[in-house]
């Protein structure tokens, strides 16, 4: 017990809490199942009763959903054109998703569905798939034109292309490293700085004394954990919403 | 009586109030245009204002720009070996893999940092975004 309060790794463990194996493969549902649920019956939940009203002068918790609703819708007018908003369920599941994961996983014992790359990159592949299979949707081959600047000298074409393919498919690896290694980074901070205060509690009078200063930072860390969780959810939705943008107009 | 002063009474009432529901129509659509440009100021503000906050966690830019290069070494060597599996080219493809990596690397920092042109337009680079 005491080994695994000063570690700070062991709350990314993931256990099966219902054993499931088909034909060799090992589909558990495991605690990141569980919170991913969660996850996802808390945002609808809180969407659905906020909102089911339906007030013209919108109460508190409605106004919440008004707001997130216009905030990304916004966002993706503002990168995508209107032409985006047939991508907006896409987008603001996405965000609602990101947004409530983050911040459930900031209670403490609660896993962190974030922190883990494979459902970030899971993510990442299913906007960078939706771009890739709507561009070519809808402009065919005529999608490929992103890969060939204007005014690039025929010799330096096939380096120039190869160049920008591989920034194009290291552009959904950047998206999910970037909420993970965020996610990951601060739980980590915070459990270390936690772990401060118990083992320095542990010296007797002054070490308790002396235990304010990891405490004090620890709560500093939360707040910035509670912003870092908002916007890296916002983050995630905006690159979303530019990649989306790339699709709808492949040539500007 | 209740008649006249119905909303689709037929009598002479509902002529006799044209013009003022005009100027209430007038007077309608400046409000609304006034209301429209203090949400427009207010929502620059408000973009301002998250502009700054983002900027203000300098830890954030620097994961950012970190993760965007490593992305595109990992993203080139990959590929590169997958070449060399599917090929039977080893080690070329890992090596010119690592080198475009390497040059996807560096466009990806300058584009998220807002000093390249973005995807499928030559020349002028958009503003720096997130």
């Amino acid at each position: 017990m005491a080994a695994d309060k000063v570690d700070p790794i062991h709350q990314f463990q993931i256990h099966p809490l219902i054993p499931i194996h088909i034909g060799g493969y090992d589909v558990s549902f495991t605690n990141s199942s569980l919170f991913m649920v969660v996850t996802i019956v808390l945002a609808s939940a809180f969407l659905y009763m906020s909102t089911a009203g339906r007030a013209l002068i919108p109460g508190r918790l409605q106004s919440v959903s008004e707001m997130a609703y216009e905030f990304v819708g916004n966002m993706l007018r503002d990168a995508a054109g209107k032409q985006g908003m047939q991508f907006f369920p896409l987008v603001f599941s996405l965000f609602m998703f990101v947004l409530v994961a983050n911040l459930i996983g900031l209670f403490p014992y609660f896993f962190t569905v974030t922190s883990h790359i494979i459902v970030t990159f899971t993510l990442a592949i299913l906007v960078i798939g939706t771009v890739v299979a709507y561009g070519f949707a809808k402009h065919g081959f005529g999608f490929l034109k992103l890969f060939v600047p204007h005014g690039v000298p025929a010799l330096l074409l096939p380096l120039v292309v190869a160049i920008e393919v591989i920034s194009f498919v290291s552009r959904p690896v950047s998206l999910s490293v970037r909420l993970f290694a965020n996610m990951l980074a601060g739980h980590i901070t915070l459990k270390v700085f936690s772990g401060f205060v118990v083992s320095l509690s542990a010296f007797g009078a002054l070490g308790v004394a002396g235990s304010v200063l990891p405490l004090a930072m620890a709560v500093a860390l939360t707040a910035l954990e509670l912003l870092v969780a908002f916007l890296q959810a916002y983050v995630f939705a905006v690159l979303t919403c530019m990649y989306l943008n790339d699709a709808l107009h492949p040539s500007h | 009586m209740a008649d006249k002063n119905g909303p689709d009474g037929t009598g002479e009432t509902g002529r006799g109030r044209q013009p003022e529901a005009t100027i209430r129509d007038d007077e309608l659509e400046r409000r609304r245009r006034d209301l429209e440009a203090s949400l427009a100021t207010r929502r620059t503000e408000r973009l301002e204002g998250k502009d700054e906050a983002k900027a203000a966690t300098g830890y954030g830019q620097a994961l950012k720009l970190s993760s965007e290069f490593i992305a595109g070494v990992v993203v080139g060597v990959g590929l590169g070996w997958i070449i060399d599996r599917l090929a039977g080219t080893a080690p070329f493809g890992l090596i010119i893999g690592l080198l475009l990596g390497f040059g996807a690397g560096i466009l990806n920092v300058l584009r998220s940092a807002g000093l390249a042109s973005e995807f499928g337009q030559g020349g002028k680079p958009r503003e720096p975004r997130e």
